[in-house]
């Protein structure tokens, strides 16, 4: 069996109808297993108060932005050299899932920093990359709506993708690059200094994991949509020949 | 509840704006598929009936 079997529209859509149920299921009993758990059962942090209960949504969230586009780089990848349809409409697929965990990691940082940093807001290396990577998910959205025929669109965002991948890696290493600004190190870190007490990364990876399945279920859901609609689209100009 | 002190407010309008947009993200990509599979449908049977 090899993976490009499912580049075949109807392979895909069989076998993702078959996993997602449980995609759907365990994605939803993770992320309130893990919200109910960092909301109800953690300390409030020594230094922030109640507020760290936050990092149950920003950190999650901001991983799912990051990642979102890295898998729709892939999938970009994979049009640019084989021509794959189902893969270009899995990229495209992804991109409001990527667009509202951007949008989420935005907010919450933003609600999160008010209290903390006594700012909703500063042009600090990460939050301006992460505000650039949530304008490339709108201009590629945006790019794929603009474009009537589904090949060039494809071409063009799969372009884009490419460039805006520069900002995904500035949102995941900005500090890292730049040791300036208000946004602190990473929250999970094999250095035991670094990471966050066990109270809250146990809470913190059981939402993490929900989020990756909840963005599986979401991709593979909105995929399926895509290729329906473009197969509606080939219908209907069959269907104007025909007349 | 657990008691939220000074940050009641930050913290349930942090969890209030996420969970809202997670769910109308989920809502939406749910009712847009179902219209394009029955759009696709009726489509198809159109198509099968004209031949």
């Amino acid at each position: 069996m090899s993976i490009w079997e499912y580049a075949n529209p109807k392979k895909f859509l069989a076998t993702s109808e078959k996993v997602m149920p449980a995609l759907w299921v365990s994605s939803a009993v993770l992320i309130s297993a893990g919200l109910i758990w960092g909301f109800f059962f953690t300390p409030d942090d020594y230094r922030q108060g109640s507020t760290v209960k936050i990092i149950f949504l920003h950190v999650p969230s901001a991983l799912m932005a990051i990642n979102a586009w890295f898998m729709m780089l892939v999938a970009s990848l994979i049009w640019v050299i084989r021509r794959h349809h189902v893969s270009a409409l899995a990229a495209r697929a992804a991109a409001p899932v990527g667009v509202v965990m951007t949008l989420i990691a935005l907010i919450t940082g933003a609600i999160w920093g008010q209290p903390m940093w006594g700012t909703w807001w500063a042009w600090d290396p990460r939050l301006t990359s992460f505000l650039v990577l949530f304008l490339f998910y709108l201009g590629y959205i945006a790019l794929w709506e603009a474009i009537d025929n589904p090949d060039t669109a494809a071409d063009l965002t799969s372009i884009l993708c490419l460039v805006g991948s520069v900002f995904a890696v500035l949102s995941r290493y900005a500090v890292n690059f730049w040791n300036q600004g208000l946004h602190q190190g990473a929250s999970l870190s094999l250095d035991e200094k670094e990471n966050v007490h066990d109270a809250f990364s146990s809470p913190l990876y059981v939402c993490m994991a929900g989020f990756v399945l909840l963005f599986l279920a979401l991709v593979l859901y909105r995929t399926g949509t895509e290729i329906r609609a473009r197969r509606i689209k080939a219908l209907m100009a069959r269907e104007r020949l025909e007349a | 509840m657990p008691d939220l002190g000074k940050y009641a407010d930050t913290v349930l309008s942090a969890y209030g704006a996420s969970l809202l947009l997670l769910a109308a993200l989920v809502v939406l990509t749910i009712w847009r598929g179902r219209k394009v599979r029955r759009e696709m449908e009726t489509l198809e049977m159109r198509m099968k009936r004209n031949g």
